[in-house]
């Protein structure tokens, strides 16, 4: 899967013409533990590079989405909403948190490719 | 300073565990299931958790001793029978909590379960109040192991026979690989269960067999989820110095009559408090919807005052939705109050609530 970028914030991002899908890594989840809750972004409002775009709150701790790069929210997966443990059972696929209308594509590539996320992820590990 | 490890350390690597630190210890915050996993496999069969981080403070004396510390707990020590357990506080001269206990009798004095964070100065401030009378021991040789869980009575007394006749918050002596454990029905996750104190060097090898017979390793993730859905206080979120045992809700814990009496630390303004009132107690509070609460949130009325403050909250997986504790003014703290929750700049509705979330399920034995 050459199009999934990948963000230093453990969120992935996948590219279908000038849209964009956003979610959580599983390396993500894996940190964060059972998700309980999640918020996510309004349909149309504009989100700006690594401004907070959600929360995800496990038994733990509650933590902010980030998204990767600028654009407008144009869908959002509200069965992720109704039922937060499919994040952790499937969250670099079914459960996707938003969908973006891309704004400036030159942001995507900054970001890093699976292979160098994997590396990354496993740096960041304590 | 050095992180300080448990006997089990070593077994709660093997297990994956997940590593904090939590009052200068490396303890297993979730192992590898995860922390729902974890609650629901303790309520449904049974979960072990280490709490060897806890203090286990030995106090030695006789009828002298049950003076003194009938000088310092709100408690009916007197009549407090041998292997029997009470709940208690250790508390300054404005009823302040230091710390939260559980005191057991036996046969050559008392023994103290203390909070981890607060065991060392615990012990600083029993040793003046008691000064220096009496020998002390904050036991670092033995490891403290809670089972707890419908299915623990079962597997415990398969190792240790007879252990399944103990009484809830009554303890004993038994045999374990010709060693001396002390056993206490009791625990802190409503559930029934059993507080093992083991030396060092047997308590790996008892643990791997209470996982033998069925048992479960528990981090600390889910003790913090099953004591919340049970309404039991927390030092450091619902417990701490600037609250007292009024206003934590927590007057069953004391002797009526050593209250109306008096003659110990804290008791004169616990008499005030009530007989004028507090300000602020103890509530359940159950958020409407999926939204969480933790430590901090603000609570506020329908005309937008603020009223108190949430000390715990958390998602309960046995409750299936969120649970939080937290202190309100006193003419908001009944039963079905409409409050709101300031979560990240926008508020939400709650109610004030009944305690425990979940209902506890402790045996009572026939002696009580």
């Amino acid at each position: 899967m050459s199009d999934v970028k990948f963000s230093k914030e453990h969120e992935w991002l996948k590219v279908e013409g000038d849209v964009a899908t956003i979610g959580i890594t599983k390396h993500a989840t894996e940190m964060l533990g059972d998700i309980v809750f999640v918020e996510l972004p309004d349909i149309g409002t504009s989100i700006e590079k690594d401004g907070t775009a959600g929360v995800v709150e496990s038994t733990k701790a509650a933590s902010d989405v980030y998204t990767p790069i600028s654009g407008e929210v144009v869908e959002n997966n509200q069965s992720i909403v109704d039922d937060p443990a499919k994040i952790n059972s499937d969250p670099e696929n079914e459960a996707w948190f938003f969908k973006l209308k891309i704004k400036d594509k030159s942001e995507i590539d900054s970001l890093m490719n699976k292979e160098e996320y994997d590396k990354f992820a496993k740096e960041s590990v304590s | 300073m050095e992180i300080k490890k448990t006997s089990l350390n070593k077994l709660h690597q093997e297990y994956q565990a997940k590593f904090v630190e939590f009052a200068g210890y490396e303890m297993p915050i979730q192992y590898k299931e995860g922390i729902i996993e974890e609650h629901k496999f303790t309520r449904n069969q049974s979960g072990i958790f280490d709490v060897s981080h806890m203090g286990q403070l030995f106090i030695y004396g006789k009828e002298d001793l049950v003076e003194d510390l009938e000088k310092i707990f709100p408690l009916d020590l007197k009549n407090l029978k041998l292997n029997h357990s009470k709940y208690s506080f250790l508390m300054n001269d404005a009823a302040g909590i230091h710390d939260d206990l559980i005191i057991t009798k036996i046969e050559d004095g008392f023994l103290i379960i203390l909070n981890a964070a607060c065991k060392e100065n615990d012990f600083k401030i029993l040793n003046q109040l008691l000064n220096n009378k009496y020998k002390m021991v904050l036991d670092e040789k033995r490891s403290l192991i809670a089972i707890q869980g419908p299915k623990s009575a079962e597997i415990l007394n398969q190792i240790i026979n007879n252990t399944i006749n103990l009484s809830f918050m009554t303890g004993s002596w038994f045999k374990y690989e010709n060693q001396k454990i002390f056993v206490t029905r009791s625990g802190y996750t409503g559930e029934d269960g059993f507080e093992i104190s083991v030396h060092n060097d047997l308590a790996e090898q008892f643990t791997k067999e209470l996982i033998n017979k069925g048992a479960k390793l528990i981090g600390l993730g889910a003790r913090d989820t099953l004591r919340l859905e049970a309404g039991l206080c927390l030092y450091g979120h619902e417990l701490n110095i600037k609250k007292t045992p009024i206003e934590s809700n927590l007057k069953w814990a004391m002797s009526k009559e050593r209250i109306s009496n008096g003659g110990f630390i804290g008791s004169k303004t616990i008499l005030e408090q009530l007989t004028n009132g507090i300000k602020q107690i103890r509530v359940g509070i159950k958020p409407e919807g999926k939204i969480i609460a933790r430590q901090k949130t603000k609570i506020f009325n329908d005309s937008e005052s603020i009223i108190g403050e949430v000390t715990s909250g958390t998602f309960g997986p046995s409750v299936n939705g969120p649970v939080a504790m937290g202190y309100v003014d006193n003419q908001f703290s009944k039963k079905d109050t409409k409050v709101f929750l300031e979560i990240r700049g926008k508020k939400y509705p709650a109610n004030i609530c009944g305690l425990p979330f979940y209902k506890k399920s402790y045996v009572k034995g026939a002696n009580k």
